[in-house]
């Protein structure tokens, strides 16, 4: 993106920029509809035409576009100039632009949903610390809730279930009866303080798995009395998206805390490869479990839920039918990011909040001021779970179609570098960090691809393949040069940058003679992903 | 099937999933040694096996028309791979990690993903460039033989392993040989020499053992030579047992590899060994789940194929961690603020 440099403010307050804010705003959002409209765009002449024409000139256009909200964020401009281009900007430009090319309303959603996605994962990695390398299981868990309810798949379980299953009522109330028991004696093992004995972890372990059992088998019987009575062919009604945006949002943040439970006694990088692994697990079941999922191929069509007022007004600015359903979606996904925004900024603030920073710079500390630690990391996991669990219907919704291939590692490890690339526990540079990695993998290298198509590159250096190479030069680059990301959060520029000016004209350059220094010798070794000195930086580097 | 035969069936199954034990135990090697010194979880790790298992496919291709000895094929190969790859991750350390010795622990795990991403393409380029994507091993002949192909030429070892139902190729022989011979090396290197005591000291205390007049970044920098060294070997390994390999074939065994450093407790070196072990002969029973459920008559069973081997990896690591959080070996250790 352009530079913005939120390490260097200046002494004195900048110039107010409204008026170079809004002729950018202009220009840029003249030149996005120009290069969108094909009617606009052939009353030009030729050579402009084509420069506009070309992809890489389109997406940066677009991008030049985007980046005004940015600015409209940063600059120091009158309130009403920023609110002024912010609002134009998402309610009627982006739209227009949406109607003649739909791309840009897909990559306008998909920039909500990996925002959401990295804001949640933000709240697990950022404020409480915990490095969840799976995180887009619970991203698939909301997916395959609206998934397998929202399309066909239902009518498939349903029927599978009334040939083969057998004993509904029955099934219901064993998988009740456990559920509760189990719950029950989760609650009392958790209850017993103090040392932990091999018979209650033993204890515990039972009754998870018996928990997950009586999950199950609920669910189970359910299914069986249900599809006794009904038929559902092409899914269930589509105003019940409705309902499963928040069942969705249930669903994942009981994932969440299910894997969360066993695990989270379990520290820095032992957390992060069992999440890691739980991730896997969650895409392998997905695989096999092809009654539910349909396995590999992947389930389609799903529905989404429709509004008629939204439709009506979508279609009296004259788009066309087939574009209704990313119009409504588009829009719910700015109220949904607001809510969230609005969640985050609540909870950073929030005792809670306070309470997973305290746990993310020293756990042993925390809990000795009082903090119940596994408590308020199963929250932090839910949390973040509940926001992946919400967008995963919205993806699978506006997809209309998923497959485990959509929740590898890559993508969990992409969400990662959004929120690292932004900026850790930042709400602003989580959301940058989303947007800059979602316009360079969607937009900006495949156009890049398109645009050297014809210099004869071979294959193998095509721009658009490259998405692991660019990513990982990111990762690297920013770690090395800017550890605390776009838009760091005050207090973690603070941290990294504090001694800077004092200790990095004092501390020898000299390695040992840095390893020397007596408050680096004192470090603490903490298994945590907790800083391990408060001086970091400082003297070690070479 | 019955139980008669059944029983060496599972012998089989279980031998052979102690040489893809081997594998991952050598793997495995390559992280925890990486963590035992620095507490970072190398990521980059399987990339540098998949550049070992390139290095010796390159190898094997060029050396493929010679009249060489096989066995002359498979040394050049293994040590061609030991250098690229250890002197690849003595690079990515210096480059990569070592500017961030000092910053929070968080920041060079990302670095070592970002690391893995760029050296997956820029294999993937490599190799593109002479049009080839997936790399299939030219083994010198009789790799793939029967160990006891021929009965007259079986030694009395062969012909008793035959009778219980172990039937190994020469090139799977191979494997655990040179395995063997790693891990006999690596712990008289770690345990009885000087360079030895001084990577311990390193592992235990940085700062101390450079006030002890032990050279830090160099035993670090020695370490991520020894670790890529053993990635390079357990890709030619990996490449000799499964003939095939790509850029990305890394991540698989470098996550199962990773898991068994974990299970059997990070930082230990019999722990990773007997760690890979362990989960070579889980995976290798996971994938005949459904036969064991025919023969035991739980047809449920039936269901669990071998595309759930990695599930069960993770599971045994999850049910070990909550009952010993060091893992099957590891030391704990107490903790202050």
């Amino acid at each position: 993106m352009t530079a913005v440099r939120p390490g260097s403010q200046p002494p004195t307050r900048a110039p107010d920029r409204s008026l170079s804010l809004i002729v950018l705003a202009i220009i840029s959002s003249a030149l996005l509809l120009i290069s969108q409209e094909r009617s606009w765009l052939a009353a030009l002449p030729s050579f402009i035409g084509n420069i506009l024409k070309n992809p890489l000139v389109a997406s940066l256009v677009l991008t030049l576009f985007l980046a005004n909200l940015l600015f409209a964020y940063r600059w120091n401009a009158q309130l009403w100039a920023k609110l002024l281009v912010g609002g134009l900007s998402l309610f009627l430009i982006l739209p227009w632009a949406g109607r003649d090319n739909t791309s840009v309303f897909d990559l306008a959603i998909q920039i909500g949903i990996f925002a959401a996605l990295s804001l949640g994962l933000n709240i697990v990695v950022g404020l409480a610390g915990l490095l969840d390398l799976g995180y887009i299981a619970f991203f698939a868990v909301g997916a395959y809730t609206w998934g397998i309810f929202g399309s066909g798949q239902i009518g498939k379980v349903m029927t599978y279930f009334k040939e083969n299953g057998s004993n509904g009522p029955l099934t219901l109330i064993i998988g009740l009866a456990l559920l509760i028991a189990t719950a029950l004696s989760l609650r009392a093992i958790n209850r017993v303080k103090g040392k932990r004995t091999p018979a209650a972890n033993w204890g515990f372990l039972l009754a998870a798995l018996g928990l997950v059992i009586g999950v199950i088998l609920t669910v189970r019987g359910a299914v069986i009395l249900a599809s006794a009575g009904t038929a559902l062919g092409s899914g269930v009604n589509p105003n019940f998206f409705w309902l499963f945006l928040i069942l969705a949002v249930a669903a994942a943040a009981s994932v969440g805390v299910l894997i969360g439970l066993p695990v989270l006694k379990l520290k820095g990088d032992y957390l992060a490869i069992i999440t890691l692994g739980l991730g896997e697990v969650i895409r392998v079941l997905a695989n096999n479990l092809s009654i539910y999922s349909n396995g590999s191929q992947g389930i389609t069509p799903i529905g989404s839920a429709s509004v008629p007022w939204l439709d009506s007004l979508a279609g009296g600015l004259g788009f066309s039918p087939d574009q209704y359903n990313l119009f409504f979606l588009y829009f719910l996904v700015l109220v949904i990011i607001a809510v969230i925004i609005l969640v985050n900024m609540r909870l950073d603030r929030s005792r809670i909040g306070r309470a997973w920073i305290a746990i993310r710079e020293d756990e042993i500390a925390a809990q000795a001021m009082g903090i119940p630690l596994v408590q308020t990391k199963l929250i932090a996991f839910a949390t973040g779970a509940s926001f992946a669990g919400i967008m995963g219907v919205i993806f699978a919704a506006k997809q209309t179609f998923i497959s485990p291939e959509s929740f590898i590692l890559t993508q969990s490890i992409s969400v990662l570098s959004m929120v690292v690339l932004g900026g850790l526990g930042s709400i602003p540079g989580v959301i940058l960090g989303a947007a800059v990695v979602t316009i360079l993998n969607i937009s900006l290298l495949p156009s890049l691809g398109e645009a050297t198509a014809n210099l004869n590159l071979p294959q193998q250096v095509n721009p658009a393949q490259l998405q692991r190479l660019v990513f990982g030069g990111i990762l690297v680059a920013m770690m090395l040069f800017r550890p605390e990301g776009l838009l760091p959060s005050v207090r973690q520029r603070r941290m990294m940058h504090e001694d800077d000016d004092v200790a990095g004209n004092l501390t020898p350059q000299d390695s040992i003679a840095g390893e020397l220094n007596p408050e680096n010798a004192a470090e603490v070794y903490s298994p945590g992903i907790a800083t391990r000195a408060d001086n970091e930086r400082g003297g070690g580097t070479q | 099937m019955d139980f008669a035969t059944l029983a060496p069936f599972l012998v089989g199954v279980i031998v052979s999933g102690l040489v893809l034990g081997f594998v991952y135990a050598i793997i495995a090697l390559g992280y925890t040694m990486v963590y035992g010194v620095l507490q970072l979880i190398n990521f980059a790790h399987s990339e540098v096996f998949v550049t070992g298992a390139v290095v010796g496919f390159e190898v094997f291709r060029v050396l493929g028309d010679s009249p060489m000895n096989g066995y002359l094929k498979l040394l050049i190969a293994l040590l061609a791979a030991m250098l690229v790859s250890g002197l690849l991750n003595v690079l990515i350390e210096r480059l990569a990690y070592r500017p961030l010795r000092n910053a929070p622990r968080l920041v060079p795990l990302i670095t070592a993903i970002g690391v893995s991403l760029i050296l997956q393409d820029l294999i993937r380029i490599i190799e593109g460039f002479q049009g080839r994507f997936d790399l299939t091993y030219r083994l010198p002949e009789g790799f793939s033989t029967s160990f006891c192909g021929a009965e007259s030429s079986c030694a009395p070892i062969g012909k008793f392993l035959g009778t219980v139902g172990i039937q190994l190729q020469l090139k799977e022989v191979m494997l655990v040989v040179v395995s063997l011979i790693m891990l006999g090396g690596l712990n008289y290197l770690v345990n009885y020499t000087k360079l030895g005591r001084a990577i311990r000291a390193v592992a235990q205390d940085r700062v101390t053992a450079g006030l002890m007049g032990i050279d830090a970044n160099g035993i670090i920098s020695l370490t991520f030579l020894i670790g890529g060294a053993l990635g390079g070997v357990s890709g030619v390994l990996f490449g000799l047992k499964f003939g095939t390999v790509n850029a990305y074939s890394g991540f698989d065994p470098g996550i199962v590899a990773f898991t068994a450093a974990v299970l059997g407790g990070i930082g230990s070196i019999p722990g990773a060994v007997l760690g890979g072990l362990v989960l070579g002969v889980i995976q290798n029973l996971i994938g005949v789940t459904n036969i064991l459920g025919n023969v035991l008559g739980l047809a449920n069973l039936g269901v669990i194929d071998s595309s759930y081997q990695r599930i069960g990896a993770f599971l045994v690591l999850v049910l070990i961690l909550i009952f010993k959080p060091t893992g099957l070996l590891g030391r704990s250790n107490t903790e202050k603020v």
